[in-house]
C-alpha cells in the first residue's frame, strides 16, 4: 500500500534533524500484515472482559432456563402448552418443547430475538466508539495510532463477534436445559416431516447463524449512532430506543408499505429453516436487508468517524 | 513580539524549518460554534529541545496539541510533525510520538499492565513479540512495576498519570507530547517526572510539555512558547524570555523613605516602598555606586540585591494579566 511505501523515505529525510548521537528511535518497524488481527484480538479481549458484556450474556443464558422451567411446570400435568396454537407472531415451537428438548432452542431464540438479543447488541454497538470517547481512551487509541478506518472495522467485527456469541449463548443454554428437562430424539419439522436429532442439531446451528446474521443490521445502526455522540450511555439508549420504535412501527398495519424496510421485519423468518424443504424466500430477504443496513450505516459511520474532530 | 530564534544562532548552517520537530504555519481552528480556539499559530519546536507550552486555561493549548496529533482537523494553516504533514501522515508520524493528552484515560476494569498491552496493540509498528517486555519496562520506568497487576480503577490520580506516561514510553520516541504531566502528583512524584523528562531529553528525545506551572517550565524547559486567547504571544529560549523582563532592585532597610529618595536621585524608576522593602527598576549605572550612595546618605542597608526576573514576570509583562485568568 502507498502509505507503507511512503514511510521509509520521510524517516530518512528527517533523520538529519535528530541529534546525531541518538540511535534513531522509532525507525518504525513495518507493521506485520497480521497487525489488524492483533488489534482485533485486543478489542475482543477488552469487550469480553467487561462486566457489562458478561452480564448481558448471563441474562441471555437465563432466558432458556426460565422458558424451560415454565414449560416444564405448565406441562407437568400432561397438558399441552398454550393449547398448541401460538397464533400471534411467534412460531408455534413452544408447544413442541415438552415433546423434544431441541425445540427449546427455537423457542428461546424466538423469545429473545425481538428484544433481548438486539438490545444486547445495541448496548455493545452503541458503546463501541462513544464509550471509548467518553472514557477518553479513544484519543489514545487514535494517537497510538490505530487508524480510524481500521479501528472502526475492528469495532464492527467485534460487535458481529458479539452477535454470534450472544446467539450461541442462547442456543447452548437452551440445548443444555432442553436436554436436561425434556426428552430428546427425532423431531418433526413445521412441515410435518420427521428428521433425525443429528439433523435437527444441524438445523439449530444453521438457525443460530441466521439469527446472528439478523443482528448485523442493528449492529451497524448502533455503530453509526455511536460515532455521533461522545456519550456511551446516550448511544446505547438511542440504539435501544430505535429498536423499540421500529418494533412498534412494525406492528402498525397502516405502515405495511414501509415495514419490509424495517431491519426487524423478517427476523422471525428463521423458523423457515425448520420447514421441509427449507423455505428460503424470507430468509434471503432478511439477509439482503441486513446487508443493506450494514452497507448504509457502515458507510455513514465511516464517513462520520473518519472526519470527526476528537475533542474528548 | 518578535520570535527569538535560538536555533539559528546556535546552528547557522541549518535551515530552521528542517530542524524543527514541530512546525506550524498559520494554524487556525474555529469550532462549529464560531469560537476561534487557535488563531494563526506559527510554532517552531527545535529538535532536541524541552519545549514548554504555556498559557492560561482556555488559551488554545490543548486544541493545538490535538491538531498536532491529528485528532482535530485544522480550519486553515498547516502543521508538520517530524517533518511530515499532519494529520495526513498520522500513520508514519504517530508511532514515533508518545503522547499524554489532557490527562490519562484508562480502562478501569483492566489492570495497569493490560491497559498498556491494549494501547501497544493499537500501534501498528509495535512488535507483538516484545510487547510484554516493553510494557514491563515502561511500568518500571514510571515506578509502577509493583502496581502493574492492580485494576486501573483502583489507581490514585498520580498512579493514573504515571500509567499514562508509561503508555507514552512504550516505544522509543522521537517526540514526547506531555500535556500537564505532573497534574495530580505529589511533590515527590513531580520531582520524579521532571527528572524523567530530563533523562529522556538527554537521550535526544524532544519533549513538548504543556503546563500551567511556570516554575516547572523554568526548571525543565530549554525553550518555551506562551499562548493567550488562541494566539502565540512569544516563543524562544527560556533564558531569553525571562531576560526580556528586567529584574528589580530590592533594598531592605529601616530607613525606607530616605532610601527611596536616594534611589530616585540615582536614576531608579518605579520606586515602590513596602514596609522596610524598597523596590525599583535598576538604574543604568553600576549598582555598587547606588549602594555607596545609599550608605553615604546614612541609610542603614540590611539587604541590597537584584531580584532575577522569573518567567512569571515575563508572562505578566507579555500578557498584561495574571496567569490564571482564563482567556
Amino acid at each position: 500500500m502507498s502509505r507503507a511505501d511512503v514511510r521509509g523515505e520521510p524517516v530518512g529525510e528527517s533523520e538529519g534533524a535528530a541529534p546525531s548521537a541518538v540511535p534513531e528511535p522509532g525507525t518504525a518497524r513495518a507493521p506485520g500484515p497480521l497487525w489488524s488481527l492483533g488489534l482485533l484480538r485486543s478489542e475482543l479481549l477488552t469487550t469480553f472482559r467487561r462486566w457489562r458484556t458478561l452480564a448481558l450474556l448471563g441474562v441471555l443464558a437465563a432466558v432458556p432456563v426460565l422458558v424451560g422451567i415454565a414449560v416444564k411446570i405448565e406441562t407437568s400435568d400432561g397438558s399441552p402448552v398454550g393449547g398448541g396454537g401460538g397464533g400471534g407472531q411467534g412460531p408455534a415451537f413452544i408447544s413442541q418443547v415438552s415433546n423434544n428438548g431441541l425445540f427449546l432452542v427455537f423457542t428461546a431464540l424466538a423469545a429473545t430475538l425481538p428484544f433481548f438479543l438486539p438490545m444486547a447488541i445495541g448496548v455493545v454497538a452503541g458503546d463501541a466508539i462513544a464509550g471509548e470517547s467518553s472514557a477518553g481512551t479513544l484519543r489514545y487509541l487514535l494517537v497510538a495510532p490505530a487508524g480510524r478506518s481500521r479501528l472502526l472495522l475492528t469495532k464492527y467485527a467485534t460487535v458481529i463477534a458479539f452477535c454470534l456469541a450472544a446467539t450461541l449463548v442462547v442456543v447452548v443454554s437452551a440445548l443444555a436445559v432442553g436436554a436436561l428437562l425434556f426428552p430428546v430424539g427425532d423431531l418433526i419439522t413445521i412441515s410435518g416431516t420427521r428428521i433425525t436429532y443429528a439433523e435437527g442439531l444441524g438445523r439449530a446451528l444453521l438457525i443460530a447463524l441466521v439469527v446472528a446474521a439478523s443482528l448485523v443490521g442493528i449492529a451497524a445502526l448502533g455503530l453509526f449512532v455511536s460515532t455521533l455522540t461522545g456519550s456511551g450511555i446516550a448511544a446505547m439508549a438511542t440504539t435501544v430506543g430505535l429498536l423499540i420504535t421500529v418494533q412498534i412501527l412494525d406492528q402498525i398495519p397502516q405502515l405495511d408499505a414501509l415495514q419490509p424496510y424495517f431491519f426487524s421485519h423478517y427476523w422471525l423468518s428463521f423458523a423457515d429453516v425448520m420447514r421441509e424443504p427449507v423455505y428460503w424466500d424470507d430468509l434471503v430477504k432478511n439477509l439482503g436487508l441486513q446487508a443493506l443496513y450494514a452497507a448504509v450505516f457502515g458507510s455513514a459511520a465511516w464517513a462520520r468517524f473518519t472526519t470527526k474532530d476528537i475533542t474528548a | 513580539m518578535a520570535e527569538v530564534s535560538v536555533t539559528e544562532q546556535e546552528r547557522p548552517d541549518r535551515d530552521r524549518a528542517d530542524d524543527a520537530v514541530i512546525a506550524t504555519r498559520g494554524l487556525t481552528k474555529r469550532y462549529r460554534g464560531g469560537q476561534l480556539a487557535v488563531d494563526g499559530l506559527d510554532l517552531t519546536v527545535p529538535a532536541g529541545s524541552v519545549f514548554g507550552f504555556l498559557g492560561p486555561n482556555g488559551s488554545g493549548k490543548t486544541t493545538t496539541i490535538r491538531m498536532l496529533m491529528g485528532l482535530i482537523e485544522p480550519t486553515s494553516g498547516s502543521a508538520r510533525v517530524l517533518g511530515l504533514p499532519m494529520p495526513r501522515a498520522s500513520r508514519a508520524v504517530l508511532p514515533r510520538v508518545g503522547a499524554l493528552i489532557e490527562g490519562p484515560a484508562l480502562y478501569g476494569f483492566l489492570s495497569g499492565r493490560d491497559n498498556l498491552l491494549r494501547y501497544d496493540a493499537a500501534d501498528p509498528t509495535a512488535d507483538p513479540r516484545t510487547r510484554r517486555e516493553r510494557v514491563a519496562a515502561a511500568l518500571d520506568r514510571v515506578g509502577l512495576a509493583a502496581a502493574g497487576g492492580k485494576k486501573a480503577k483502583a489507581y490514585s490520580l498520580g498512579m493514573k498519570q504515571r500509567l499514562g506516561l508509561a503508555a507514552a514510553l512504550l516505544q522509543p520516541r522521537r517526540l514526547l507530547v506531555l500535556d500537564e504531566p505532573t497534574n495530580g502528583l505529589d511533590p515527590q512524584g513531580m520531582r520524579e517526572i521532571r527528572s524523567l523528562v530530563r533523562e529522556l531529553a538527554s537521550d535526544g528525545t524532544t519533549v513538548f510539555l504543556s503546563s500551567h506551572l511556570l516554575d516547572e517550565i523554568e526548571q525543565v524547559c530549554t525553550h518555551a512558547a506562551v499562548m493567550a486567547q488562541g494566539r502565540l504571544i512569544t516563543q524562544g529560549a527560556v533564558a531569553d524570555l525571562a531576560a526580556g523582563a528586567r529584574g528589580r532592585l530590592v533594598v531592605t532597610t529601616p530607613d525606607a523613605g530616605e532610601a527611596a529618595r536616594v534611589l530616585k536621585e540615582q536614576g531608579a524608576a518605579d520606586v515602590v516602598v513596602d514596609g522596610d522593602r524598597v523596590t525599583a527598576e535598576p538604574p543604568e549605572r553600576d549598582l555598587a555606586e547606588v549602594n555607596a550612595a545609599l550608605v553615604a546618605a546614612r541609610v542603614r542597608v540590611r539587604g541590597f540585591g537584584l531580584e532575577r526576573a522569573s518567567l512569571e514576570d515575563a508572562f505578566v509583562a507579555l500578557t498584561g494579566e495574571g496567569f490564571d485568568v482564563a482567556g
